[in-house]
């Protein structure tokens, strides 16, 4: 059923979901100055009637729960619910500033936290703060700068970034200070050591690095490239984008990188596109372990105790982030335990191999060499049709499919980037793979069907020029 | 197959320059406007700018992508096309009749490595 109101159209007067006793309490009046022109208008609806509304329109919302969601680059994979029960224990819920001594099981799971993800990837110490990826990317970035400062080697103001990585890397290098100076890759994205090789020097602050890389294909020379890094001078930053296929397998400290950031929102398994706040915890070799940024969570004797130190950045967060994230992060690497996350990205790998040979007889795969947890199709096979990566899009919807990463990345022109996360079934990976064929087979034969998909939802294919060039954003514009 | 109009010089990045006396006029080519898709939104750049050859000059959004202008040559800014502020869909409906700004130019050397549409034909295949 077609569900399009808003909760002030179904607005009655005098609508009450509770009523209180009469107060005794005489009212107490404004000055005029402080007050509205004129009267706030609220919606007024009952219990039930609010309920319904919002049940109603969350069916209209597509999520994981509700189907296959293989969005590149977002590692969209299922958050199992006991991180969410934990995490809504009452116990945890404490005010930041109450005195640490009554907080010790919070700030066990912080220092626990911490201490796995250490085990996990290879660094040293971690600091949980920072509230999403790109505020842990310009973290490390602003760990960089100051290591650098305090060396008093100020001509590093370069940070070296391929021309394939994520859009943030350079934002994030940019807002630290530096000059963001991109370096060639290959054509499977990987990076040309020739090229690395020109722009190294006695100003090259650092690099930064996604690995695998954007086309979901492992940096072979990675050793090689952090040991002409490291030997110009310059550090080696792991943005952890794509660090679920290594999980327990390869570990970015190993591979010689100096810092990275962690997405617990992606890898360790909680809500996000939508579904909750971010958390993206940096971790640092030994040697940079004073910088990371204040309040830092220590453990002395048996006690958990806040720590300030003044080589620190700083502070970053209000208190120490995203404390509720923590608790599922914790939560999930509990559940899945040391011993088993290696299948985690094993069979992430798997999923995405199966993917991409089972469909590469209808899409166009320029990139044939066996991938991690993501790859790229190029849009059709044959393109004659006229059918676009954009109308194929849109055709998934059709099928109750969220639709993969569209046109990134950039290096080809119809890119479509798929991620299946380990949470799938072989059933749901093999619905996905026979829609993707039903697809490519209606482009053939009944190119409009596609072209002008999607049919069977609330609203049809979407103007989204006008929707960007004339946004209408207030409710009463759409009534 | 995306026009390429005679009289005009081009770069790698699929901007065209049409060159009056001192001054160029700068646009995007078709190849681009058809590339991007839809533009939403044209980011200009202020008059009385000196911008170096291959800098930034501004940048164009659309529903796939933001992609910057960069300057074919180097130069002061003399006037921007205020019209693509209200109707950045100018450039998908006509790339060669609506320029995107006017510079004046440095250094009429620079005009000897841009492309002729020839040239510029064989990188959009």
């Amino acid at each position: 059923m077609y569900y399009d109101k808003l909760i002030f159209e179904i607005s009655t007067d005098n609508h009450v979901g509770y009523s209180l006793p009469q107060s005794n309490i005489k009212p107490h009046t404004l000055d005029n100055t402080f007050l509205r022109d004129d009267e706030l208008y609220l919606p007024e609806v009952s219990e039930v009637e609010a309920v319904r509304h919002y049940t109603n329109v969350s069916f209209k919302n597509f999520g994981i729960e509700k189907g296959f969601y293989p969005l590149g680059s977002c590692t969209m994979k299922y958050n199992p619910k006991i991180n969410q029960d934990i995490s809504n224990n009452p116990a945890f819920h404490l005010h930041p500033n109450q005195s640490l001594n009554t907080a010790q099981g919070n700030l066990e799971i912080y220092y626990e936290t911490q201490r796995i993800l250490s085990e996990l990837s290879g660094l040293d110490a971690f600091s949980l703060n920072p509230y999403a990826g790109a505020h842990g990317e310009l973290v490390g970035l602003m760990i960089i700068k100051k290591y650098h400062a305090d060396n008093k080697d100020t001509k590093r103001t370069k940070i070296i970034v391929p021309d394939s990585a994520h859009g943030t890397n350079p934002a994030s290098a940019s807002v630290a200070g530096f000059d963001a100076i991109e370096v060639k890759s290959n054509e499977d994205g990987t990076v040309k050591l020739k090229d690395l090789k020109a722009q190294l020097g006695d100003d090259t602050a650092g690099i930064m690095l996604t690995n695998p890389n954007t086309l979901g294909i492992f940096e072979k020379d990675i050793i090689e490239i952090a040991k002409l890094v490291h030997e110009a001078g310059g550090l080696l930053y792991y943005d952890g984008a794509n660090l679920n296929p290594l999980l327990g397998k390869v570990r970015p400290g190993d591979m010689g990188f100096d810092i990275m950031h962690i997405n617990l929102h992606k890898t360790f398994s909680t809500p996000h596109g939508g579904g909750g706040p971010g958390s993206g915890p940096v971790g640092v070799k030994a040697y940079l372990k004073d910088y990371l940024p204040n309040p830092q969570i220590v453990k002395e004797d048996d006690t958990y105790t806040l720590k300030t130190n003044d080589k620190a950045i700083g502070q970053i967060s209000h208190f120490y982030g995203n404390f509720g994230v923590y608790i599922k992060a914790y939560t999930y690497l509990l559940t899945i335990g040391k011993e088993h996350f290696k299948h985690i990205g094993q069979n992430s790998v798997l999923n995405a191999n199966y993917i991409k040979e089972s469909l590469k007889d209808n899409y166009k795969l320029p990139i044939k060499a066996i991938c991690k947890h993501e790859f790229v199709f190029d849009g059709l096979k044959d393109k004659s049709s006229g059918v676009t990566t954009l109308d194929i899009a849109k055709r998934l919807l059709d099928y109750d499919v969220h639709p993969p990463t569209i046109y990134f990345p950039l290096v080809f022109k119809e890119s479509l980037m798929i991620e299946p996360p380990e949470t799938e079934s072989k059933a749901a990976i093999d619905n996905f793979i026979s829609v993707m064929k039903q697809v490519a087979k209606e482009a053939k034969e009944n190119p409009d069907l596609v072209k002008n998909a999607p049919h069977t939802t609330i609203v049809k294919r979407l103007d989204e020029a006008s929707a960007a060039r004339n946004p209408r954003v207030k409710y009463r514009d759409l009534l | 197959m995306s026009k390429i109009k005679e009289g005009l010089l081009y770069t790698n990045s699929h901007e065209w320059v049409k060159v009056e006396d001192d001054f160029a006029f700068i646009g995007i080519t078709d190849y681009a406007q058809d590339s991007l898709g839809e533009i939403v939104f044209v980011e200009l750049p202020e008059v009385d700018m000196t911008v170096e050859q291959d800098e930034e000059l501004g940048a164009i959004e659309s529903v796939k992508a933001a992609s910057d202008i960069l300057s074919p040559l180097t130069g002061t800014v003399l006037e921007v096309n205020d019209d693509l502020e209200d109707s950045p869909e100018l450039l998908n409906e006509d790339p060669y009749e609506n320029w995107i700004l006017k510079l004046e130019l440095e250094d009429k050397n620079e005009l000897d490595e841009l492309l002729k549409p020839g040239e510029y034909e064989d990188i959009c295949e």
